[in-house]
């Protein structure tokens, strides 16, 4: 790798906390990827990728720069990619999955306040973040009511950023405040880049983020394979990568991921053993370096199949119509995949219901984890009612809320294992 | 054909040894800081055929004695259906966890529930009180028995129950009420696990604290109802092992 340090120290890292975080990502990838067998060769790009996760990658950001491109920083699927990329801006995800500098950040946020929300505020405080600090915009949005007010004070920490509203039914009023607001966005990248919103820039934005849509749909899509082709913590990265990678070259990487497991798959060649116990993961997103869960499953005997979840399916899925002719026309289609997303500040949400029983059946799950971060009571409130539906459906369901300490991962190994106990005694 | 079962738990570690439907040897011991050497201690002089283990130490102990595994959850329903086929709901609560686990007319697990990350309502909870009381842990149960009515005891944290136990002393509370009180605290957490899970069929308390004869006529009172608590509440996690597919 080579020498960032210049780098780094230019966007105010702190050098030796910083080192220090490289060195524990890279020591748990190493211990959560590099131990998996039998992984598909072109997961080497994604190896290659998180071994820059801070290097090359910031470098290609600071060139852009250079070449007056702007960052949009963003913490939600519900950024819409398109716009940004349509004023010839880059889209790059902000959110953070390790627990860090959270002493600093419990002087802005109360005490029960989720992970991810902490991690945001933490990586800020700490300075360890290369791209919250090469951002020009960052986009806060307002989901749910912990994330809506730490914006207040996270604005005064980062200084550049924009606050997005978003609806939470899913009326015509609703549709036309997320539309009002995409146009307002706009405005303000239009006046942040100097550049005008066009027809042609918002379809090619379109084409590229649905291309990028696409790919990793057609990895998910390989998964109902059995055996496995690919192990769901490989699938999850690729969705964690997916929102700050270039996004043509991880579309080309994708694929040729997907080639490779299509051959794996017509020669019957998993990463598990054929019938290995199949769960659907669904509830919170989980950022980067978060993979305790899924190394925790994928280390008890089950294979992961599915993500519903932002980082997963609910984030990616639907592409936005390319077809109209005017800029209003294509702000339409955006809005109308957008609306689609359901996120859990929505009420009712009864698609999220029917998405995670449709994902079930597709990927042929024999079990449900409900995935929840300590204190998103969005998430919380779902997973309470619908895994009793799904219960009552005959689709086993567990419920985990967890964080991003290390210090519940005896307690849940046993839940786990419990649980795919159970799924082997149903056959 | 000799069956071991062994249930690593935070606080004991228990044998049973079985050999068709006969029960050959059970044994608890406490665990220490050496866990595998207590293991090693209460294995010696017995031959059997397979092992498997259960409990929070079930996957060192694996590694070191060529052991199936399987989780406690698992282990306590194989083994409470073995001892009454009629219970369809279980409560365990053991040294660091409690557990409600509901299974089905062939034992199959159904639902489980499980405390969260800290010793709350746990049998190091009581252990903790009954020290804060002076009382012996054998005593501590039927002390509490013995009057009507409780103190309440608000913390479900350890440590500030703790020192809720002791200011009550302090301002001349009896503590025979406390230790009720005490009692009815881990309770009030058990049956909210319990409800999770839902009641059904015969319901059986099992693990170290169902010696406790406060649990369980208190557990009794809150559900209204009889519970079942086997001879010796504490192997059940073992027995389950002996009949687990593995062996």
């Amino acid at each position: 790798m080579a020498d960032y340090t210049q780098m780094w120290q230019g966007l105010g890292l702190d050098l030796e906390t910083h080192s220090a975080v490289l060195d524990l990502v890279g020591k748990s990838y190493q211990d959560v990827f590099l131990t998996q067998k039998n992984r598909p060769e072109g997961m080497g790009y994604f190896d290659f990728v998180m071994s820059e996760i801070h290097g090359l990658r910031i470098k290609e950001l600071l060139d852009a720069k250079g070449e007056g491109r702007k960052i949009v920083g963003t913490f939600c699927v519900f950024v819409p990619e398109e716009i940004v990329i349509a004023l010839n801006a880059v889209c790059v995800g902000l959110c953070a999955g390790a627990e860090l500098g959270f002493d600093a950040a419990e002087e802005y946020l109360p005490r029960n306040t989720c992970s991810l929300i902490k991690s945001a505020f933490g990586f800020k405080l700490a300075k360890v973040c290369p791209y919250i600090e090469s951002t020009d915009m960052i986009v806060g949005e307002n989901t749910c009511d912990g994330k809506k007010k730490a914006y207040e004070s996270y604005k005064d920490l980062v200084g550049n950023l924009y606050v997005m509203d978003i609806p939470q039914m899913k009326s015509s009023s609703g549709r036309g405040l997320l539309k009002a607001e995409y146009i307002r966005f706009a405005q303000a990248l239009e006046e942040l880049t100097g550049n005008k919103l066009t027809v042609e820039g918002l379809k090619k934005g379109i084409e590229i983020v649905n291309n990028k849509r696409k790919a990793i749909l057609r990895l998910g899509r390989l998964r109902a394979a059995n055996p496995v082709p690919v192990s769901g913590l490989d699938v999850l990265l690729a969705n964690q990568v997916y929102f700050y990678d270039d996004p043509i070259r991880f579309t080309n990487s994708v694929n040729a991921i997907c080639d490779e497991l299509e051959k794996r798959i017509e020669d019957g060649i998993g990463v598990f053993p054929k019938d290995t116990p199949r769960i659907l993961i669904s509830g919170c997103p989980m950022a980067i370096p978060n993979w305790k869960l899924p190394h925790l499953i994928e280390t008890s005997g089950a294979t992961i199949v599915g993500e519903e979840m932002c980082t997963g399916e609910r984030g990616t899925r639907n592409l936005s119509d390319p077809s109209g002719e005017t800029t209003d026309e294509l702000i339409e289609g955006i809005v109308d995949r957008y609306m689609k997303i359901d996120c859990a500040i929505f009420t009712p949400n009864q698609s999220r219901y029917d998405h995670i029983k449709e994902m079930a059946e597709k990927y042929k799950a024999q079990g449900v984890i409900n995935y929840t971060l300590q204190f998103c009571q969005p998430y919380q409130n779902e997973a309470m009612t619908f895994g009793k539906q799904l219960e009552e459906e005959g689709i086993p369901v567990l419920n985990l809320e967890t964080d991003y300490s290390q210090e519940d991962v005896g307690q849940l190994k046993t839940r786990i294992e419990a649980f795919i106990e159970r799924i082997k005694q149903n056959g | 054909m000799v069956k071991a079962g062994i249930d690593i738990g935070s606080r004991t570690i228990k044998l049973v040894l079985r050999k068709g439907d006969e029960t050959l040897h059970a044994a608890v011991r406490e665990n220490t800081f050496n866990t595998l050497e207590v293991c090693r201690e209460m294995l010696n002089g017995y031959d059997y055929d397979s092992i498997t283990a259960t409990g929070y130490g079930r996957h060192l102990f694996a590694e070191k004695f060529s052991a199936k595994v399987i989780s406690e959850i698992s282990a306590f329903a194989m083994g409470i259906h073995q001892v009454y086929p009629e219970v369809r709901t279980i409560l365990d609560i053991g040294g660091q966890d409690t557990k409600a686990i509901s299974i089905d007319d062939a034992g199959n697990l159904l639902k489980f529930e499980m405390n969260d990350k800290c010793a709350a309502g746990t049998g190091r909870f009581l252990e903790i009180m009954a020290m804060a009381l002076r009382f012996d842990l054998n005593e501590f149960g039927e002390n509490a028995l013995a009057v009507p009515e409780s103190e309440n005891v608000n913390s479900m944290c350890t440590v500030f129950a703790e020192s809720e136990v002791i200011s009550l002393l302090a301002t001349g509370a009896d503590r025979q009420k406390v230790a009720r009180g005490i009692h009815q605290s881990v309770i009030k957490r058990a049956i909210s696990l319990i409800k999770r899970v839902g009641i059904k069929g015969e319901v059986a308390f099992v693990g170290g604290v169902a010696h406790n004869i406060a649990m369980k006529r208190l557990l009794e009172y809150a559900l209204g109802r009889k519970v079942l608590v086997p001879s010796n509440p504490q192997i059940i996690g073992a027995l389950g092992c002996t009949f687990s597919g593995f062996n």
